[in-house]
């Protein structure tokens, strides 16, 4: 297959970037999108030209590090996968394909395609866990836990904090991945000591950070490699508001 | 002789009484103590929010933007504990024997038997954090069989068991972050390690954003910094795993014990060409329903579908009846290596069988298949794109996981003082071959449960006064790894960085793989010294070093493995048995399996560095086995 | 800040003050076009007229309407509050973007549809309530002793013009489409979200959008033929 990229170039988080356009051939449709860019780096580095920048870590679709806006799409074309588990077969000889970062306020961009998630980080760090220590917890069994209630908290709890429904939001809203982990917790027996304290400090972080209010589009949950489905903010918003209304946090 | 600081007494007691017999350091003085801990995966990030928690000051590293990134997340089958929930005869000694046994008896007896003792805790630990594990229908824990065992005992969360375990480990950190106990650097790599009079006294790391060189002073440093598979270049371990930090500390003075130790897992989906980047693997999980076979004939050309019952083989079947599909990583890599080089290999390039789950869709329904490896099943149709719920999927050994590390004793304490390994940077627990679903209990035990108390005793004895970064121990390890770096940068050759890497992963396959004979290894041993020395003339590094720069991290942590990549040539060369992963053609039974030399060889090799281009000095730890006999292993 | 204050001052608050004056204003929907219906009535208008009267004069009305108009202010305002949040989260937009592919258009669009709707809103009042309220009306009496306002009359002239009618046909097309959004938006913002009760909201919040709007709708069009 041969491909014209455009690819996103900035040196930097100050400098304005712009995007290159890079002809690759040889590609196989076996290839993971990210060979395709491995590529085309070995052909830049060989000519002494500054390789592409972008995250990438497990290459299986689950450290959530890889993060490309693929023609208009956070992770591609493809639903229900990160751009490390994209392969070349979805795309055809000859297409153009454009390639940017993920775009959000909250999301400065470091290099190239490279972005700063760390505000991630600071809204799990505002409340996403459960206040124990090491040692002295009660037996793994004590607590039945219904097989339905643990499988919706899973189902909740595989969000793997890549951003793609920041990228894909309008208004570059975090709701999905904020409600994902309140309502795994909210779910769990284990999640409601703090469950009020959780909802209120975690959504007030992600507000504190920049992002931008959630206007039920669906495109977060399409766009999620892990599916996560739109109840979690329904949930979210149900845990704010009962807890702003009956918290003790006057 | 090394000393493993085993605790007298006997086994069962050992760690109870050990752990009374250490010294404490009072509440109010933890606060007086910083601990640098490098890595944030299960080891990394339950070892520093658990010392946070106890009051110590916490420095934490990790080269990905966020600790949750670590590659424990992607492990996927599960985590053993000996809770005995299924009523199958499960006990801390069984799963203290299966894992001795497993290992092909090269591990420590007290060391395994404390990981199988709190292994228990663990499960409850991550329960109370709110990690969602798969339960039954009653609301009590599901668990499921795994290698290498006969009992189930191994818990899990769908097939992203590594991912919740990771989270919930995250989480406690973040937590820890907040409370301002653990300062958090993600992007930053450890370049060095510092030691003044011998001791362990802090780091010298990059920024990788800005590229800045920076010490880091502490009482005592943890490395948690995972394996070394990646010195193979293609494995199943992420891109950006690496062995620099601990490389830099062996060089510092800390042993590296059993390097050529490596396990090679069975079920990976194999390699599709020479673009590879990266290897699948697909959860071991899978053998519980999945059946490994072959065509009888070589050269088969038919669709596996159309092949008829009587004319394949299920050769783990029929060579290991007790075990069937579940036999150990080791024996199942190797038996898939031995029908291939029959030539009854299958799928484009002959290297690959088939693993079928047509019977298990028939006995148990499409559903259920899909509700226990649904992830599992797309991310192969993902990759491959075939449909494994029609076709058999294909799969081949790859390499997974490094049992060798750095050398500790049962402290994890490295032979640096003040300077402890765990996880799997060190070498500890599993000896020839790590069994399925032990990598997150060990990583987790070792951070939880072990680290937190056995730091305190050094600590306890160290003094509250921290060296400056200012000290000139640190001014010389910054100098270095600037050095270092800038003479990456100015080689200014005609090859990528990714051009050595891939032809030190084919030679280290090719002769320090699945199998090893003495020829081999010293032929490659030679092809990587003169790799090594055409990488530091010709390698190609662009950019600079004050900038993100992908191909300078790169081509520092390739530097590395090509010095690895030697040292664990000469471990394999020196080991004249086979045991566990460590296969050497001269050492076998007649029917194959591995053939261990246990009057010569129960030791564990600990390497001491000897400085630039000088071979390395061979330690021995003997191992003494009181509790358990040494047997051939047998899983027919 | 108090607490209330900081709970309508999040972005969850803020979404969920459009989604009760939403949910307000869909009641108010109904009840206007049930009073609408009157002109289907073929009485020269009576019915209707008495209804205006009624509806202009009543003590609880005026409340009610009192508070359809903060609801309607409110609605624009917060929208316009929330718009300019969101902007400011994505300073840098994607050079190529296909939305269409993981979102329908109306939900990303209903600051658009609201526009449409609002400047609807604005010609509709001064026509109707203004002329009503301030203007110059012409009197009917129905033998009752009382002198009604002939909104009839004001109604039936408006609707003899063609592109009078056009306008309202065309607005209440955008009504639909918002309201197919906002309806089970409004829900979903509250947190009113369960498998059993979501897909029957789903349901009638599209029955909804295709019903009232049409019902609006037909009474230009009938009274142009008339």
């Amino acid at each position: 297959m041969k491909l014209k990229l455009k690819i996103w170039r900035q040196k930097n988080t100050q400098d304005k970037g712009n995007f290159k356009a890079y002809d690759v051939d040889d590609i196989s449709p076996d290839m993971s999108f990210l060979e395709m860019i491995d590529v085309l780096n070995e052909q830049l580095e060989t000519k002494g030209e500054e390789p592409v920048h972008f995250d990438h870590d497990c290459r299986e679709g689950i450290c959530g590090m890889c993060s490309m806006h693929i023609n208009g799409r956070p992770h591609g074309p493809q639903q229900g996968v990160t751009t490390c588990q994209l392969h070349m077969r979805s795309f055809s000889d000859g297409d153009t394909i454009t390639i940017e970062p993920w775009r959000a306020q909250g999301f400065p961009v470091l290099r190239d395609l490279m972005v700063d998630r760390s505000a991630f980080d600071r809204i799990i760090q505002a409340g996403g866990y459960v206040s124990v220590n090491t040692g002295g917890t009660p037996d793994a069994n004590e607590i039945p836990i219904p097989k339905s209630i643990a499988d919706e908290a899973f189902n909740a709890a595989t969000c793997i904090g890549c951003g793609a429904c920041v990228a894909a939001c309008k208004n570059a809203s975090a709701s999905l991945f904020v409600s994902a982990k309140i309502s795994q917790l909210a779910l769990l027996p284990q999640g409601q000591v703090e469950r009020k304290e959780r909802a209120e400090k975690m959504i007030a972080q992600m507000d504190a950070e920049g992002f931008g209010a959630c206007t039920n589009t669906g495109a977060c949950s399409a766009e999620c490699p892990k599916g996560i489905s739109l109840s979690n903010i329904a949930r979210m918003n149900r845990e704010f508001l009962t807890a702003k209304a009956s918290s003790d946090n006057a | 002789m090394l000393d493993s600081k085993v605790p007298e007494g006997p086994l069962s007691e050992k760690w109870t009484r050990h752990k009374f017999n250490v010294k404490l350091v009072n509440p109010a003085n933890k606060r007086k103590y910083d601990v640098i801990v490098v890595g944030t995966g299960l080891a990394g990030a339950s070892a520093s929010a658990t010392l946070a928690e106890l009051g110590y000051n916490v420095k934490a590293f990790c080269f990905q933007d966020s600790p949750r990134r670590a590659h424990s997340i992607a492990a996927q089958g599960g985590i053993n504990a000996a809770k005995n929930y299924q009523n199958d005869g499960d006990s801390i000694y069984r799963l203290f024997y299966d894992t001795i046994k497993g290992g092909d008896y090269r591990s420590r007896e007290a060391n395994v038997h404390r990981l199988a003792e709190v292994s228990v805790n663990i499960i409850d630990q991550c329960v109370a954090q709110g990690v969602p594990f798969a339960r039954e229908y009653g609301g009590l824990l599901a668990n499921r069989s795994f290698g290498g065992a006969q009992v189930s005992r191994t818990f899990y969360a769908r097939g992203q068991t590594g991912q919740q375990l990771l989270l919930g480990a995250y989480s406690a950190l973040s937590r820890q972050v907040a409370n301002g106990k653990v300062q958090m650097f993600p992007r930053t790599e450890m370049l060095d390690l510092v030691t003044v009079n011998g001791e362990a006294k802090g780091i010298v790391t990059r920024n990788l954003v800005t590229g800045k060189i920076e010490s880091h002073s502490a009482h005592a440093v943890v490395l948690a910094t995972g394996g070394y598979g990646n010195v193979f270049f293609l494995s199943t371990n992420a891109m950006g795993s690496n062995v620099t930090a601990a490389w830099r500390a062996h060089k510092k003075g800390a042993f590296f014990a059993n390097p050529s130790f490596t396990q090679i897992h069975p079920t990976c989906i194999p390699v599709s060409g020479d673009h590879q980047s990266k290897l699948t693997l697909m959860s071991e999980s899978l053998r519980n329903d999945g059946r490994v076979w072959v065509p009888k004939a070589k050269d088969e050309k038919r669709k596996p579908e159309d092949i008829p019952e009587d004319e394949r083989d299920y050769y783990l079947e029929r060579k290991y009846p007790a075990f069937g599909n579940l036999v150990p990583r080791d024996v199942a890599s190797r038996n898939a290596k031995y029908v291939c080089d029959e030539g009854r290999g299958v799928g484009a390039t002959k290297l690959a069988v088939y693993l079928d789950f047509a019977d298990a869709i028939r006995r148990d329904g499409r559903d259920t298949i899909e509700a226990k490896y649904g992830n599992l099943f797309d991310m192969y149709r993902q990759i491959t794109g075939e449909n494994p719920y029609e076709t058999p999927m294909k799969i081949f050994p790859a390499v997974h996981y490094t049992m060798g590390g750095l050398w500790v004793d049962y402290n994890l304490q490295t032979t640096v003082p003040g300077l402890y390994a765990t996880g799997e940077s060190n070498f500890s627990d599993h000896g020839a071959n790590r069994l399925g679903a032990s990598a997150l209990m060990q990583g987790l035990a070792d951070g939880y449960f072990v680290l937190p108390y056995t730091i305190g005793d050094y600590l306890a004895g160290s003094s509250y006064e921290k060296i400056s970064t200012d000290h000139e121990a640190f001014k010389e390890a910054e100098n270095n790894a600037k050095a270092h770096l800038d003479r990456l940068l100015n080689i200014n050759g005609t090859k990528t960085v990714d051009h050595y890497h891939r032809e030190l992963g084919k030679i280290m396959w090719d002769y320090c793989g699945m199998s090893r004979t003495e020829e081999g290894l010293k032929k490659a041993k030679n092809m990587v010294k003169e790799l090594r020395d055409e990488f530091w003339t010709n390698v190609k590094v662009i950019g600079t070093a004050d900038e993100l720069n992908l191909s300078l991290e790169k081509a520092n942590r390739v530097s590395d493995f090509l010095e690895l990549g030697e040292l664990m040539i000469d471990d394999a060369l020196m080991r004249n048995e086979s045991c566990g992963g460590h296969f050497r053609e001269e050492y076998q039974t007649p029917e194959g399996e591995a053939l261990r030399d246990d009057e010569n060889f129960a030791f564990v090799g600990a390497w001491e560095y000897q400085g630039p281009n000088n071979p390395e000095k061979l330690n021995k730890e003997e191992l003494k086995f009181e509790n358990v006999k040494l047997t051939q292993r047998s899983y027919k | 800040m108090n607490w209330f204050v900081a709970t309508f001052s999040s972005t969850i608050g803020r979404k969920v003050m459009m989604s009760i004056t939403g949910l307000f204003l869909i009641i108010f929907l109904v009840g206007h076009v049930s009073g609408n219906f009157l002109l289907f009535k073929n009485d020269g208008g009576q019915a209707f007229n008495e209804y205006a009267l009624f509806m202009t004069t009543n003590p609880i009305v005026k409340i009610l309407s009192i508070i359809t108009y903060v609801a309607i202010l409110g609605h624009v305002a917060v929208s316009i509050i929330l718009q300019i949040h969101n902007r400011k989260a994505r300073p840098v937009n994607y050079a190529v973007a296909n939305p269409s592919a993981n979102s329908p258009w109306n939900s990303r669009n209903m600051g658009i549809l609201g526009t449409f709707i609002l400047i609807f809103i604005v010609i509709h009042m001064q026509n109707f309530w203004y002329q009503m309220q301030f203007g110059e009306m012409p009197m009917v009496n129905y033998g009752d002793g009382v002198e009604y306002k002939n909104l009839y009359l004001i109604v039936a002239e408006a609707f003899s013009v063609w592109w009078y009618v056009a306008i309202y046909v065309f607005s209440m097309i955008m009504l639909g489409i918002h309201l197919s959004h906002g309806f089970q938006s409004a829900f979903q913002t509250l947190g009113i979200n369960h498998k059993k009760y979501t897909p029957f909201i789903k349901k009638l919040g599209l029955a909804f959008s295709i019903l009232v709007p049409a019902a609006f709708a037909s009474i230009p069009i009938y009274m142009f033929f008339l």
